[in-house]
């Protein structure tokens, strides 16, 4: 793709996508994919419902330079808030971020909770796609040139 | 018995000529989840009940489900497996029966357990499908779904001897919610309820999903009433049609005027029931509040639209013909039809990441809003069925994600 030609290898990121643990929606992971990609970079995509002993490990095995999880089912924060420890545990300096619909009551408002909890950033609000571009680039950016 | 059934229910209303309309709906707190079922009751339209189990039970994880009743989180619906059936049996009581009837809705693609609670509860009709709650819901292989639903349609079958008819609804109708071309999900909502028979049930529902051109959804719906006529002659079956299933309408205008197209395609095409969506969809969990406004407002206009004429044929019905016929071909156990299928990409749902699924079909809605295949993978279709176009590009898959919403939001 010409697209991935754009950017030089070694801003190319390797990032792991993935919903939550009780979360079946999968429209979000394609498109997310799809975004980064796009952006250059190389995705590997866990898809829907995964375990959190297999996110872990998955992420542990693929040593990516960001873990992209996504989930819109109301309960990404739950879900979130769990897995942020043993991801930790295995990740300790790998980029982790949140973003979708993480509660069920349309409010946002869990940012501060989720980035106490170890979370590198939360994206929940409806401009949310461009602020995560932005964030992406600055990784890739900083991390790698 | 027929009288107290769920399928007798929605077959008395439609003998009267009335759209039987339902929500989906499902809180965490019993309290609130009697209320929920008894505004709805109450609401002054033909209605059944839903109970709508939570996430955390759909895949399994009883121990998030204790965790989140014990600190009082939220959950996305009912932990019917969780709270004591004696806790379920006093939410219903005095609320279900023959005049109100209740289905658990829940999509889990191993949902023995929720099967076993909601009979235990009293309750006999529920949904989903070994293929339409393993694909979009989770990441169990389909052959181990096919084995989980064949022991579900047992433990529900059973219920007979207590005197009940089970109903069971296929989910097939609805796959992945959005971009899953018509003559698909008529064969899966089929070859679906040719499952069911197979194991014992025999009330069941067929489902199918608004998509976005009403012209292709009364040809689709026109098709799914012909193969059930063909293949489900000696069970009681009926239609369920969904309100749109995918990104909805941010407006409450936008969002009530689709609810009523949906309500008036019901009517157009002979539905029985119709599954309805609230305002609220496209932004968190439905009020109760909500829930009632939206049959409401689909029962007025059920009863302002008038049953019509067929729509054109563009092939709807031959393609889903062409995709049972060809599974069923494969074995002579509708299981291990279901399962050589998927292995094949004779079912090969677009988009769907599930591990067993083929994905190497694509859709798109195109410039008439109609959807259309463009990528046929090894469906077993003439390549005249796809209308060829590159992959799409993130902000491509996102304008057909969202052409309905669009469409809507701007009238
Ligand atoms: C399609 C759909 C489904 C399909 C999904 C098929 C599939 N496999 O993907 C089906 C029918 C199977 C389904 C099932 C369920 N669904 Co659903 N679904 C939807 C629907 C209609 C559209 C979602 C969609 O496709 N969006 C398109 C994608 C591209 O966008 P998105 O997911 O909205 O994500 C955007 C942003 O949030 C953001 N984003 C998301 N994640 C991330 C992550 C990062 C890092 C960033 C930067 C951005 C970001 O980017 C995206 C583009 O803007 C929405 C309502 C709506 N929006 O109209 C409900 C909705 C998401 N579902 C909902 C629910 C609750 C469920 C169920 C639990 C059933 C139920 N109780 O009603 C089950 C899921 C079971 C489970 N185990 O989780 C709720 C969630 C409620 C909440 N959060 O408050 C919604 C909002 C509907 C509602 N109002 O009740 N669903």
């Amino acid at each position: 793709m010409e697209l991935d030609a754009a950017l030089p290898d070694a801003a190319r990121l390797d990032i792991v996508v993935s919903g939550l643990a009780s979360d079946a929606h999968t429209w979000n992971l394609v498109y997310l994919q799809l975004v980064l990609e796009e952006m250059g970079h190389r995705v590997t995509n866990l898809g829907a419902c995964v375990p959190d002993g297999l996110l872990t490990s998955r992420c542990e095995q693929a040593g990516p330079d960001l873990v992209v999880l996504s989930s819109v089912n109301g309960h990404g924060f739950q879900d979130a808030r769990r897995v942020i420890g043993p991801l930790r545990a295995r990740l300790a300096g790998t980029p982790v971020v949140v973003g979708g619909k993480l509660g069920v009551d349309g409010a946002g408002g869990r940012a501060e909770a989720l980035l106490a909890a170890g979370f590198d950033a939360v994206f929940e609000d409806a401009d949310a796609i461009a602020a995560f571009r932005c964030y992406v680039d600055r990784l890739a950016a900083g991390v790698r040139s | 018995m027929t009288g107290g059934s769920f399928g007798g229910y929605v077959a008395r209303a439609a003998a009267a000529g009335e759209l039987v309309v339902q929500p989906r709906m499902g809180v965490a707190h019993p309290a609130r989840m009697r209320a929920g079922l008894a505004a709805v009751r109450g609401a002054g339209v033909r209605a059944a009940g839903t109970i709508t189990v939570d996430s955390f039970t759909r895949v399994g994880d009883h121990h998030a489900v204790r965790k989140a009743l014990a600190t009082g989180a939220d959950l996305n619906g009912y932990p019917i497996a969780a709270h004591p059936t004696e806790t379920t049996r006093s939410v219903l009581d005095g609320l279900h029966g023959p005049g109100f009837p209740v289905q658990v809705r829940h999509g889990s693609a191993c949902p023995q357990k929720i099967v076993a609670a909601l009979l235990a509860a009293g309750l006999d009709a529920t949904e989903g499908g070994p293929l339409s709650y393993c694909l979009p819901y989770s990441r169990v292989p389909v052959a181990e779904s096919v084995r989980a639903w064949a022991e579900s349609c047992l433990l529900l079958s059973d219920a007979r001897e207590r005197g009940a008819r089970p109903h069971l609804e296929s989910f097939g109708g609805c796959m992945m919610g959005q971009l899953c071309p018509p003559g698909l999900l008529v064969a899966i909502s089929v070859l679906e309820g040719l499952f069911f028979r197979q194991h014992g049930i025999d009330s069941m529902s067929l489902s199918y999903a608004q998509q976005t051109d009403p012209d292709q959804d009364a040809e689709a719906v026109a098709a799914l009433r012909t193969l059930a006529a063909e293949h489900l002659s000696d069970v009681d079956w009926h239609v369920v049609l969904y309100t749109y299933m995918g990104v909805f309408p941010r407006t409450p205008r936008g969002a009530t005027a689709l609810l009523e197209r949906s309500a008036e395609l019901a009517v157009r095409t002979g539905a029985e029931r119709l599954i309805v969506k609230t305002t609220a969809e496209a932004h968190r969990i439905p009020t109760v509040t909500e829930n009632v406004t939206a049959l409401v407002t689909a029962a007025a206009a059920a009863s302002r639209a008038e049953p019509r004429g067929a729509a054109e044929d563009t092939g709807v019905l031959a393609e889903a013909r062409a995709l049972v016929d060809a599974v069923l071909d494969l074995a002579p156990d509708v299981g291990i039809a279901l399962v050589r299928a998927v292995e094949r990409g004779y079912l090969d749902v677009p988009f769907c990441l599930h591990r067993d699924n083929a994905g190497r079909t694509r859709a798109f809605v195109d410039t008439d809003g109609r959807l259309q295949w463009s990528r046929l993978g090894a469906l077993p279709l003439p390549a005249g069925r796809a209308v060829p176009a590159a992959d799409p590009t993130a902000d491509e898959l996102l304008r057909s994600l969202t052409h309905v919403e669009r469409i809507f939001d701007r009238a």
